[in-house]
């Protein structure tokens, strides 16, 4: 009798909708669960990756460890979305946004409950862990 | 001395309208832009050694198009394969096809672009077009094209003060020129004053800041070019247009790999070897068509490819000076804002208006005896970019 595989398709939790289940860095999903957005490091030449990877393209190494995103970022740029791509339509208006944190920078959503108004390039924020109303988890950038 | 250089020429162009609902299947659509390309060039499809089929997949049910295509289109036995780079495609192809003359493989090479998107809801296709970017970092934060160049427009604005009525004046331009070809798919005036009317769809919110007039539409469509050696087009061809400069580049797909929101890397990238290849500078180019995917973009451009100082595109368009009777004409065939945006065929389009105008044969859009142009094409959000330089000589 054949065995069935368990495949590890955590990452289909990511985001509203995600379009990816199974990745090598996976464990990016029980870290949101537990509150923190990580990135991967190196641990032979220590470059830092965010978003992580399983595999550092510059020594060729796929021995990476977990950082994780803390402290502040800066505000580079945003947009407001009024229309969103199929399965995203109860989730308007959002905006998607880039946090620069030195040595790598985060692409996501700044929080829904921040009013357009008090968003300002330049601004310092912070990447959270979120969970969204239909059980799914990503992260959103709030004010420090 | 110098090693004498072999040229590659393209010597025929063509184009099926842009528009919307095109009312057959992909290989009829496809053979709309060859037929045209293949009368241009003057030749017998045999004389053709080989074919390269460009488009973004996902838009429609075919797989594996370029064979469907070579039977339609009297291309088979020759070889035949599929590229794809997003939007920048047929530019891609057209790099292709240099390369495949340019070893002695082939003689003559068809690059046939085409997309058919209405076969799909409007936003059923911006999330096609969404998982052009990172599909696994990206799209489930919900993205799409305008989202992503608006976060490009409102880091220009906030560095350059670029506003909102410069980015409006690249759209009347570009309706300018947009009713007078009649290949486009939106051919009405359009003033400026519209975007700032709440009751016109122009000013219509897309993704802040861009509005809906700042936006290309989707469109179908296809485009093609004939690509020969010297040889041949000496032998052939009555108005060679030669290939001067290729450059071509690509960058992080996601976001946070960006090292800037201002400009594209690619751009500046492509258009560095493209420049160093022809040996010229910027202000050689008599015209030039750029990818004018957004309003944003087409300052992004003038910047990019180095019309215009960083920050200062915007004077360009407000001094008319991309008009054209201009000093550097851009997209004076209405651009992608007014031709409509079929992925796969905008770059073979954009090719065909450079080498219409080099022969002096663009008609009511021709500008003054250009020697040299410039074609500008961007896929996806600067994840891939080409520039092409064509001349007379």
């Amino acid at each position: 009798m054949s065995k069935k595989k368990e495949i590890d398709d955590r990452f289909k939790k990511f985001g509203t909708v995600s379009f990816t289940s199974v990745t090598k860095v996976n464990d990016f999903i029980n870290h949101l669960e537990q509150g923190k957005v990580m990135g991967t490091r190196c641990t032979n030449c220590e470059r830092v990756y965010f978003p992580p990877r399983a595999d550092c393209y510059y020594c060729l190494s796929s021995d990476v460890e977990w950082f994780e995103v803390e402290g502040v970022g800066k505000l580079i740029t945003y947009s407001k979305l009024k229309y969103a791509p199929v399965g995203f339509e109860n989730d308007l208006p959002y905006c998607i946004a880039v946090l620069d944190y030195g040595d790598y920078k985060v692409f996501g959503r700044i929080a829904s409950e921040i009013p357009e108004e008090e968003i300002q390039l330049g601004m310092e924020m912070v990447t959270t862990a979120n969970k969204l109303p239909n059980g799914q988890l990503n992260y959103v950038f709030k004010k420090p | 001395m110098e090693e004498y250089m072999e040229k590659i020429a393209i010597i025929g162009v063509g184009q099926s309208k842009f528009v919307r609902g095109y009312p057959g299947s992909i290989r009829e659509l496809a053979f709309e832009g060859f037929k045209e390309a293949l009368e241009d060039a003057q030749i017998p499809v045999e004389d053709i050694d080989a074919s390269i089929v460009c488009s973004a997949p996902e838009y429609d049910k075919q797989r594996s198009p370029s064979g469907v295509f070579a039977e339609y289109l009297g291309l088979t036995p020759q070889p035949t394969f599929y590229l794809e780079s997003l939007c920048s495609s047929t530019s891609m192809g057209l790099r292709m096809a240099y390369s495949l003359i340019k070893s002695g493989l082939h003689d003559i090479v068809a690059v046939v672009g085409f997309q058919k998107m209405s076969e799909i809801s409007s936003a059923e296709s911006q999330e096609r077009m969404g998982r052009g970017a990172d599909i696994q970092w990206e799209s489930p934060f919900g993205t799409m094209m305008p989202a992503y160049y608006a976060m490009f427009a409102k880091a220009h604005m906030e560095k350059y003060g670029t506003t909102l009525e410069d980015m409006a004046l690249v759209r009347v331009k570009s309706a300018t020129y947009g009713q007078i070809n009649d290949k486009a798919l939106f051919r009405k005036p359009v003033a400026a004053e519209n975007f700032i009317d709440p009751n016109h769809f122009m000013s219509g919110p897309v993704s802040s800041p861009l509005r809906v007039g700042d936006c290309c539409a989707n469109a179908d469509g296809s485009s093609s070019l004939i690509v020969a050696s010297e040889e041949k087009a000496k032998a052939l061809s009555k108005k060679p247009v030669w290939i001067l400069g290729l450059g071509a580049a690509s960058a992080s797909v996601n976001m946070s790999g960006r090292d800037q929101f201002t400009g594209l890397a690619v751009a500046q990238e492509a258009a560095r070897q493209a420049y160093e290849m022809a040996r010229i500078e910027p202000r050689h180019i008599d015209v030039a068509e750029v990818h004018d995917c957004f309003t944003i973009s087409e300052i992004l451009a003038y910047e990019d490819l180095g019309f215009a100082y960083r920050g200062e595109g915007k004077n360009l368009v407000k001094n008319k000076e991309t008009y054209k009777e201009g000093v550097i004409p851009v997209n004076v065939d209405g651009g992608l804002l007014s031709k409509g945006h079929p992925i796969g065929a905008t770059g073979g389009s954009q090719i065909r208006t450079i080498v219409l105008q080099l022969r002096d044969e663009a008609g009511e859009m021709q500008v003054d005896d250009p020697q040299i142009g410039l074609i500008h094409n961007i896929g996806g959000v600067g994840l891939y970019g080409t520039v092409t330089i064509l001349g007379r000589q």
